[in-house]
Order: C-alpha cells, then sequence, then structure tokens
C-alpha cells in the first residue's frame, strides 16, 4: 500500500538539540539551591550494615544531610533496593550524602564510618546448586520475577553424573514441553548434545542514569534518565511514596538504555528522598564506575541442549536447559527467553525446556537488547551449523527448512504468531551477501589468514495492546500527538506519531509531537522496550487518530448539514464527498469542537481509559478537539520480529585477529516505517552483537568477589575499528496483519544476528564447531590453535 | 567501592619552563605528582586512590616538546605527542617501528593528548592494583593476581618477583630495538641512562616500572642513528583493534644485507614488567639467512623460560608467532 510517510525517510524533531549539545538531560538540570548527593557504596560482594557513624562527615562544612536505609521505603525480597541495609553486590548503595557541592558530598563519605560484617557469596550458579554451595541472599539462591525467592540445591548425584564440561541436569525451578521429544530423538538421523555457557556484561549506557528532583506545591518533580515515559511513573511514584498523580516525570532526552532504563529503577528516588529531607533541590550524578554496578548488566546462561535433525535438516526435537546467572535481585526472565526463542525460531516438532535462575553477588541484572534471546541465538546458531556439517546441507539450507512462516508457533502452549517472513528474510540476506559464492571461500587460506563464512537468525516478541492513544487539533491547525512511550533514542517514538499523521492525511510539518513531561499531557502508554513501540504505539496512535477522524466527520456533518459519511479527509480539511466546494479545515473543526465541548473537546472522555490518559486529556481539555481511545482493535497470537544476519570474516591463525570484512543484516519488521533509521538499528545492533561475541565480560575476582572490568575499556565494547568494512542492512517490508499499517518492531533481534553470525563464522574459520562460549576472546583461539587447553574451566561464568 | 570515581582536591602548579617544574618537585618530592597528557594521573585521582598533595602540571613547557635531527640522530621531547610521532615524516623514514608503535597507542584522542614520556612512563595496569588493592606494587605485601584463583589472563610469564604486573606500553618496545637513550633531568644535573636502566622490575624497584625519581623528569629521548633505516617490524595483540592495552608485543630491527641478518634487536612488551628484549633470539639469528626457517626457530625460542600463571599460557604461542612474523616481515 502507498503511503503519504510511511516508508520515507524524516528528521526527528529531537535530532537538531542532539546534535547541536541543547539537549539537556537529567544531569544538565539546575534548580535554585540544589544541593549535589553522592552515594556510598559497599566493598564487599555481600554484608550487613552494623552501624553506620556519620557524626565527623555531618560535621563537615557544606555538609547538609545523610540518607540512610531507615529514611526510605523498603521492598519485598528480592526487589531491587534504593538503599541497603544488606548489600548483595559491590557498589550497592548504602547511604547518601547531601552537600552545597559534589567533592564536599565526596569527601564527606570517606569520613563516615561503617562497620560491615562480611557474609558469605557466590559468584557462579553452579556453586550456589551444589548441596552447601553459598547462597547470594540469606534467605535463598533462585529467584525471578514470577518465581518465589527460595532455596534450591541440586542433588550431588546430578553433579556427579555430568562430565566437568557437561551442566549437570538437577531439578528445574519451571518446566515447558510440547510434543513427544523422546520420539523426535528416535526419529533423528543427527543428534547434536552441547553445553554452553553465555556471559553476563554491563549495558554501559553513554550518559550515566543521573537524576535531580524538587518538591513544589505537593507535587515531585522528577528529572530521570530513561527509555520509557510514562510507564516510569506509577513506579517511580511507589518508589518516591506517592501518587502517580502527585509525580511530574521529566524524561525528554536518553542517553542510551538498552533494556537498562525501560522500567522504573529505585535509585532513580534517592534525589527526591534526599530533596523531602533537605527541602532543597537534589542532584544526583551517577558516575561511570557506579553505573558499571547499580547500572544494570544483561544475565548470562549457563545451559545445555540437545537437538535432533531429520535427514533434510528439519528439526525434530529439542531439549533445552538455562541455568539463568540473574545477579542478586529479582533480575530478568533472560532463562524463560531461551526457550520461547528456539521454539520460535526453528519451529521444532517437539520440545522441552527446563530452567531455573540463581542469584549471584554481581551487578543486578535487568533486560538487555534481546534479554535470552541474544543469548540463545549466540549459544544455538554455531550448534545448528554443526549438525548441518554432520547431515552434510547447507547452512543456509538447515535455516531455511526451520524458519517460521506464517503458520509459525510459540512454546507450550502452541500460540500462533502474527506473522513471519523468516524464509524471506533468509533468501533476501543470502542475495545481498551473495552466499552461494562467498560460503565457497570457507576455510580458504591467504598466508596466515583464513576465511570464515556464518549465518546467524534471532528473534524477539515485539508488541503488546490495550494502550491509550491522544491526539488533538489545535484551532491553528496543527495536529498535536501526545506519546507517552519514551525517547531511548531509536526515535521510533517519533515514527510511531507519523501513523497518526498517516491516518489523518497531515502534512508532517503541520504536526507537533508532545512529549518527555508530565506536563504534556501524556497518556498511558507501554514503555520503549521489547522492540514493542513500532506495533503498540502504531495501534494507539491509529485508534486515536480514528477517534479524530470520526469527530472530524461529525462536526463538518453537523455544521455543513448531512452526515458524517458525506464526508472525507482530504488536505487537512473536511470535503463533501458529492460537493467538493462544500468543505471546513481542521482549523475550523478544532474551533467549532471547543464550541461544542464533551467528548469533541475531551470535557468527555471514554470510561475505559487509564486514569493516567483521563488525566493528560483534563489537562488540555477545551483546547481543540481531542482524539483519544484505547487500543481495542483485534489481537491475538505473538507478534514477532526476527533479524538474519550473513558475516565474512578473516581470521590470523597466528594471532587470532578477526577482521569482518562483510556484515548483511536484513529485518523481517513488517511495514517500514523509517527506512533509514532501520538500517541504523539493524547496524547499531550488529555492533553491540560483535561485543556480545567477541569481547565484553563481567570479571570478578572469585576469591573477594570483585569487580574487576568496571570501565569502559576494560569492559570493551567494541571500537570503530573492529566494525566491518562493509555493512549491509535490509528489510522484508511485509505488513503484519494486526497492526493498522502493517508495522512491527526489531530493535532488539539484530544483535543476536551480528553475534551469532560471527560466532558461526569463527568456528567455520577454524574448521567446525569449537566453542561453546561467549564472548570468544583472542586467548580461547590462540588456546586452541596452539592445543592447549583453555584457561577456564569448562562451564566457568566469570573468566578473564 | 565506599566511593569512586570523584577527583579529590589538590593545589595545582603550571610551570612555563623546565626549571621552575625541577624547583617544584625537589620542593615537594614524594607529595608531588607530574603531570603530562593526563591519560594515566587523572585515571588515578578519580578512582581517589593516588592522592598527591600538589600536582605538577608539565604540559606547558615548550622546551620538553618537539622532533628534532641531530648529528647522531633525532631527539624528541618527552611532551610530544603520540600523534606527533606516529606522523612525523623523520621518524616515518628512518624509524618507522617506533611511528607504528605510537600509530597502535590506544585511540586517536589519547594519541593526540598523550605523550611520549608519558606512554612511557604510565603505570602498570594490573586491574588489582588499579582497584586499589594493598598489593605488593602498591606498598603493601602481597600479590592478588598471583594466586591459585586470580585473574591474571594479562598478567607477566617473565622475571616476575611478588609482582606478576607487565609494561603496558606500547612505545617501549620500539624504544628498546632502536637502542634509545633517555635524557633525565633534575634541579642538580641531567643523567643519560639506556632503556635497561629506564625500565625497572620489581626485583629493582617493585612500586615503580620506571627508575625515574620523583624529582626527577624524563625530558627527552635520543635516538641514535645506528638502526636509521633497519628492517622494521611492529605488531600489537590485543582483544580490540583499538583503545585496548596488548596482550602481546612486538617490536623488532633488523640489519640485513644480500638477505643475512647481520644485526638485530628484538623485544617483546607485556610479558613481563620491562619491555622484554629477546638477547637469545638476536644471537640465534645473527649471521643467518633471512628465510621462513630462521623466522620459525626464532619464534620457537622467543619464549624459552617462560613462567605462565593461571590464564595467561596463551601468551607463549602468541609471543613466539609474534617474533616468529616480526623477522618473517620485517621491512625496510
Amino acid at each position: 500500500m502507498a503511503y503519504q510517510l510511511l516508508g520515507k525517510n524524516f528528521v526527528p524533531p529531537d535530532i537538531a538539540a542532539k546534535v547541536t549539545g541543547r539537549a539537556k538531560y537529567s544531569e544538565d538540570f539546575r534548580a535554585e539551591g540544589m544541593l549535589f548527593c553522592k552515594l556510598l557504596t559497599s566493598p564487599m560482594p555481600h554484608a550487613r550494615v552494623r552501624n553506620i557513624d556519620a557524626s565527623e562527615a555531618l560535621k563537615m562544612p557544606g555538609v547538609i544531610a545523610i540518607l540512610t536505609p531507615d529514611d526510605v521505603p523498603q521492598f519485598p525480597d528480592p526487589e531491587d533496593l534504593i538503599l541497603y541495609k544488606e548489600p548483595y553486590y559491590v557498589g550497592a548503595p548504602i547511604l547518601a550524602v547531601a552537600a552545597v557541592d559534589e567533592l564536599t558530598a565526596a569527601n564527606a563519605i570517606e569520613k563516615i564510618k561503617v562497620d560491615l560484617e562480611p557474609l558469605p557469596f557466590t559468584l557462579d550458579p553452579l556453586d550456589s546448586l551444589y548441596p552447601g554451595g553459598p547462597n547470594a541472599r540469606t534467605n535463598g539462591n533462585v529467584a525471578n520475577v514470577g518465581l518465589k525467592l527460595q532455596t534450591l540445591k541440586w542433588d550431588a548425584a546430578a553433579f556427579a553424573k555430568a562430565e566437568a564440561d557437561t551442566l549437570p541436569l538437577g531439578t528445574p525451578s519451571e518446566s515447558w514441553s510440547y510434543g513427544d521429544v523422546e520420539a523426535g530423538f528416535r526419529d533423528a538421523k543427527v543428534v547434536v548434545e552441547e553445553s554452553f555457557v553465555t556471559a553476563s556484561y554491563a549495558h554501559h549506557s553513554m550518559e550515566p542514569r543521573s537524576a535531580m528532583a524538587y518538591w513544589e506545591n505537593g507535587k515531585c518533580f522528577l528529572h530521570g534518565s530513561s527509555q520509557s515515559q510514562s510507564f516510569m511513573v506509577p513506579g517511580m511514584a511507589r518508589y518516591v511514596g506517592i501518587k502517580p498523580e502527585e509525580l511530574v516525570y521529566i524524561a525528554e532526552f536518553c542517553g542510551g538504555g538498552f533494556g537498562s532504563k525501560g522500567t522504573p529503577y529505585p535509585i532513580m528516588s534517592i534525589p527526591a528522598h534526599m530533596s523531602k529531607k533537605t527541602g532543597r533541590p537534589v542532584m544526583m550524578r551517577i558516575t561511570r564506575a557506579e553505573e558499571y554496578t547499580n547500572g544494570y548488566g544483561r544475565g548470562g546462561f549457563q545451559g545445555w541442549v540437545k537437538m535432533g535433525f531429520r535427514a533434510d535438516g528439519r528439526m525434530t526435537a529439542v531439549d533445552m536447559y538455562i541455568v539463568g546467572e540473574n545477579g542478586p535481585n529479582q533480575g530478568f526472565w533472560d532463562f524463560r527467553n531461551a526457550g520461547e526463542a528456539v521454539s520460535v525460531v526453528y519451529q521444532p516438532l517437539a520440545m522441552r525446556w527446563r530452567g531455573t535462575s540463581v542469584l549471584t553477588n554481581t551487578p543486578p541484572r535487568t533486560a538487555q537488547r534481546g534479554p535470552g534471546e541474544n543469548q540463545t541465538a549466540s549459544a544455538i546458531e554455531p550448534i545448528l551449523d554443526k549438525a548441518a556439517r554432520q547431515l552434510g546441507i547447507d547452512r543456509l539450507a538447515i535455516r531455511h527448512i526451520n524458519a517460521p512462516d506464517n503458520q509459525g508457533k510459540v512454546g507450550a502452549e502452541r500460540t500462533p504468531l502474527t506473522s513471519a517472513y523468516v524464509k524471506e528474510a533468509l533468501e533476501k540476506g543470502a542475495k545481498l551477501f551473495n552466499w552461494d559464492e562467498r560460503s565457497k571461500r570457507s576455510g580458504q587460506r591467504k598466508g596466515s589468514k583464513v576465511t570464515g563464512v556464518g549465518i546467524g537468525q534471532a528473534f524477539h516478541p515485539s508488541g503488546a495492546h490495550g494502550f491509550d492513544g491522544l491526539v488533538r487539533i489545535t484551532p491553528d491547525g496543527k495536529l498535536h500527538i501526545h506519546t507517552g512511550v519514551g525517547n531511548l533514542g531509536t526515535y521510533s517514538y517519533a515514527a510511531t506519531s507519523r501513523i497518526a499523521a498517516e491516518a489523518l492525511g497531515y502534512d508532517w510539518k503541520n504536526v507537533i509531537i508532545e512529549r518527555g513531561d508530565t506536563r504534556r499531557a501524556l497518556p498511558w502508554n507501554l514503555g520503549q522496550f521489547g522492540s514493542n513501540t513500532s506495533f503498540t504505539m502504531s495501534r494507539t496512535n491509529f485508534v486515536a487518530a480514528e477517534d479524530a477522524k470520526k469527530k472530524l466527520l461529525d462536526i463538518a456533518a453537523k455544521k455543513l448539514g448531512g452526515a458524517p459519511d458525506d464526508y472525507d479527509l482530504a488536505n487537512e480539511k473536511i470535503v463533501s464527498k458529492k460537493d467538493p466546494g462544500k468543505s471546513m479545515s481542521f482549523a475550523e473543526a478544532a474551533q467549532e469542537a471547543i464550541s461544542l465541548g464533551g467528548a469533541y473537546s475531551g470535557k468527555e472522555v471514554p470510561d475505559n481509559l487509564n486514569p493516567m490518559t483521563k488525566g493528560a486529556v483534563a489537562l488540555i481539555a477545551g483546547t481543540g478537539l481531542i482524539g483519544v481511545a484505547k487500543d481495542m482493535l483485534p489481537f491475538s497470537g505473538m507478534p514477532a520480529t526476527f533479524t538474519v544476519g550473513f558475516v565474512e570474516i578473516e581470521l590470523d591463525l597466528e594471532t587470532a585477529e578477526t577482521r569482518i570484512l562483510e556484515y548483511v543484516g536484513v529485518t523481517d519488521c513488517g511495514t517500514v516505517i523509517h527506512p533509514q533509521n532501520l538500517h541504523h538499528q539493524v547496524k547499531s545492533g550488529g555492533v553491540m552483537g560483535i561485543g556480545m561475541a567477541r569481547f565484553e565480560r563481567y570479571v570478578f575476582d572469585p576469591k573477594y568477589g570483585i569487580p574487576l572490568a568496571s570501565e569502559l575499556y576494560l569492559s570493551k565494547p567494541p571500537s570503530y575499528l573492529d566494525m566491518p568494512l562493509s555493512v549491509q542492512a535490509d528489510a522484508v517490508d511485509l505488513p503484519d496483519p494486526q497492526s493498522p499499517m502493517g508495522t512491527r518492531g526489531m530493535g532488539e533481534p539484530p544483535l543476536g544476528a551480528s553475534s551469532s553470525s560471527l560466532l558461526c563464522a569463527i568456528s567455520d574459520a577454524l574448521g567446525g564447531h569449537v566453542f561453546n562460549r561467549t564472548p570468544v576472546v583472542p586467548d580461547m583461539i590462540i588456546n586452541f590453535l596452539s592445543k592447549q587447553p583453555q584457561a577456564h574451566r569448562p562451564l566457568q561464568v566469570s573468566t578473564v | 567501592m565506599i566511593i569512586r570515581d570523584m577527583m579529590p582536591g589538590f593545589e595545582l602548579y603550571q610551570p612555563a619552563n623546565l626549571k621552575d617544574a625541577l624547583a617544584l618537585l625537589s620542593r615537594f618530592g614524594k607529595d608531588g605528582w607530574k603531570l603530562a597528557g593526563g591519560n594515566d594521573s587523572l585515571t588515578w585521582f578519580k578512582e581517589r586512590i593516588k592522592r598527591p598533595k600538589a600536582v605538577i602540571d608539565i604540559s606547558d613547557i615548550a622546551e620538553l616538546k618537539g622532533i628534532r635531527e641531530t648529528a647522531d640522530g633525532i631527539e624528541i621531547g618527552a611532551l610530544t605527542t603520540l600523534t606527533e610521532i606516529a606522523t612525523n615524516p623523520i621518524i616515518r623514514a628512518k624509524y618507522r617501528v617506533l611511528a607504528d608503535a605510537a600509530q597502535r597507542v590506544a585511540s586517536p584522542q589519547i594519541r593526540n593528548t598523550g605523550t611520549l614520556g608519558g606512554n612511557v612512563s604510565q603505570d602498570a595496569r594490573c586491574w588489582y592494583y588499579r582497584y586499589g588493592l594493598p598489593c605488593y606494587r602498591a606498598g603493601g605485601n602481597t600479590c592478588f593476581a598471583d594466586t591459585p584463583e586470580g585473574m591474571n589472563r594479562e598478567h607477566a610469564l617473565f622475571e616476575s618477583d611478588r609482582c606478576i604486573a607487565v609494561t603496558p606500553s606500547d612505545i617501549a618496545p620500539a624504544l628498546v630495538v632502536l637502542d634509545a637513550k633517555m635524557v633525565v633531568q633534575s634541579a642538580s644535573g641531567e643523567r643519560v641512562i639506556g632503556t635497561d636502566e629506564f625500565f625497572v622490575g620489581p626485583k629493582i624497584d617493585i612500586t615503580h616500572l620506571t627508575s625515574v625519581k620523583p624529582e626527577e623528569i624524563l625530558t627527552k629521548i635520543r635516538i641514535p642513528k645506528n638502526w636509521a633505516g633497519a628492517h622494521f617490524y611492529f605488531e600489537k595483540v590485543a582483544d580490540r583493534q583499538t583503545w585496548d592495552f596488548a596482550l602481546v608485543n612486538v617490536a623488532a630491527a633488523l640489519i640485513v644485507k644480500d638477505g643475512v641478518i647481520q644485526e638485530s634487536r628484538i623485544a617483546c612488551g607485556a610479558v613481563s614488567a620491562v619491555p622484554r628484549r629477546l638477547n637469545a633470539v638476536e644471537d640465534i639469528i645473527k649471521g643467518q639467512k633471512l628465510d621462513e626457517n630462521i623466522a620459525k626457530l626464532a619464534g620457537q625460542s622467543a619464549s624459552r623460560g617462560a613462567r605462565p600463571v593461571n590464564y595467561n599460557r596463551f601468551k607463549i604461542p602468541l609471543m613466539n608467532n609474534l617474533v616468529m612474523r616480526a623477522i618473517r616481515d620485517a621491512k625496510a
């Protein structure tokens, strides 16, 4: 379908401020009398605070107040806390000090005597699962969202049964299955079985999670760093200890979140509590070093998988076990997503998944771009190649035969996918990459260098429903799109706003996006995470536009005579179908809506709206024609997004130096709204994938539990010279039936596609399946090539 | 952690000439700190681990900058930036190994501010030491890296003595093979020393990587012309292609006549506390025909005597391969 706006490049409105430096991030704000606060954080991986003596600090000139765990709300175990009486990781905030400047606050922190009782700690889930092994928390070692904090120890026999390089298969916390898995293995021509490890690592968002807060006329004003906007409000209000309507939340710009700023997080409330205590505005600037601990990280896996294949490559059965490394708190359900991802990407005829989520005294975990799905891609795709080699079939063919299509299903419930064009993506990618020719270069030598090629695939669920859309046409004729989704930096807030403009036939230059501040009347929207925005927000903006359209037609009928059906929208006018001379402008209709009042001007709203949306409409009621509605469009099954990656590398067998010569990423994300932005996402996700495959990992000293790689240069996100020499990005561009204009999200799988294709290429260059681990660092390659044993234990999580 | 990443206050001095700088250094002794490009210093300050009373910022001293040719070779001011060294036409033409090494340091931003003197004077990168733990190098009485479980992938293969940290410099091996002379000055005079005296291991001084005393400044580095135009090789292997320290690096200078190696100097970084000169390899290849075989033999000899710890055994084949490549692929 031909659209006026969709499928065309445009400049999102916040870009000019970003590239000129005028954009104000949370730490750029100042307020009269503002104090600075600094955190005292735990030097131990697990300890109990026995006593805090701040007397010396409080005597220092310029020191105003101290905030301790007793001053802030506590939350049920194992939630993330604002301040910890029992810190569970090095860097956990114990208290905050406010002073007239930051240096004074920092110096005061050093004067505070904190008496800490060291407690047992663990860094490795398998150590914790072993009988008598250490627990990360005094009251348990296993927990997740929806998995109650508990103590789980495996039978020593389960450990004894497994070889050193095989995951012991003890009692799982959760499991599911479908089909006859054993029959699947019996029917298989080839069965592969591998254990693997994927490393945990930091999000390292460039903007640390600084925050500033003050109180005014009974409301708390909070400047925070977040991906999401409206979705932050209820949770942040809970952390501050107020009602959602008492919070004014400002988050216009976000310097990267990658999942770590998608949902409310407790430390953002520290300046609010400190401000309440001191009666002055408070700024808390989080530093790079702190961001590495309280800024969250991706969970790691110790996993095992057994996969059976027919002679033609079709996957007959999968048995999978994931031990998720979840940090010390509630964490994130990466371990569950692993099973879901395998069930979607390979559509196995039968599958069983088992897993548990083990706590460690390491930085708290949350979602990171494709949480679970991308680790899974990195672990499984190279094993798929191993099966293809054993079957003697092409690596593209084995992916093609298993790839989901519109009949694709998910998990034990066999939930249908809304649509899937992975086969098309593979075909398109193979053509762009020239797989037929390039795959022949596999293993070719040029001096000490050998060529490797690889294909990778990754998936993420990509949409939700039931949120509210809000648009407003003002008497100057402008369309205001009120979007509460947030601004992660992907510009999808702007791209999905174009859905409303498209539906109303608006010229984009007459559109204003209202966002970034509660006071701009923002509806209840889902957060900006989970590759969901392009689906979820397209629906909400569409239903709001449809409501506005209905009201425009009503008003025309009322003013110009006839029935609403006699009119159409064209060029920002309501025009009679029969008599094109009979028309009124949107500007006139907006003025008329104000006169009519009621639902037209937002004085009345549908009952089914979220209270936040009702509050937002109340702010703007009577200022124009209001289009507002809850998304009740049909929804069933799972919207899913996919990316496939193709890569060619050159690996130097003498030094392990690996150069990426070519990378091609193709995504299946429904209709493309914004081509340039889609290309950026495929490429930038690809960059992060290089980090997962080759460099990024947490390092802890086993004896002291201290984090050793807590700086940018030590945690090693990929650098510009590690980029591919050539990159291509494209999309299948076929519409999703459950999105009003066919759009679906795509932010996460580009990471897993790049990471897994690169890992497959490294194995390919080395002549077969070699590593069951991310990242594959040079010393592993050199040890392999020199026939030396690897330095790490086979299932060790924290390596160097 | 308690608190990190927040620079404490200090007195800042910005002398305009070398004489004033040396006077300040004599005055403050151990309480003074020399600041040049700041890439190493500021990290220490921000981490609140090194806390000098007085910081003497020498970065504006013009007499410590620049590259000039002398009758005996070239003389490079210690404050010359790595970018200047990497791009200098004289160095590129005659002493290319130094330019190539400079080009592989860190990132463009760091090379633009980082100085020659700073690069060879930078402190150890052992992450336990940098964490602020009371290890031998920090004046304590233990090593956190050299333990049964220590995370020591990047640590030493040779000549460790209590401390197993390595030299992090990419420039150092290049200076070793060019037989550079280091000019070190204090208020009371000047001493000119070779790289073998400039770089020190833990046996000599466990808390410093160079022999420069608190009241001294490395003012310039002289490169004699003996090795001008030799066959050179530099290679650094790191995890990432930029902004990373070497897992192992190698520098080589070979004088080759009619296909025969007349003389050579070869050194590796990141394998011991000082850049490791490979005298044995130099002896083995002297007078030999330069071919694949001698390169291979040299490589096999390179790491002889290595004593790996838990995680750094990979450095042995890596070092061997790099030395083999240095001889095989050195170019005039």
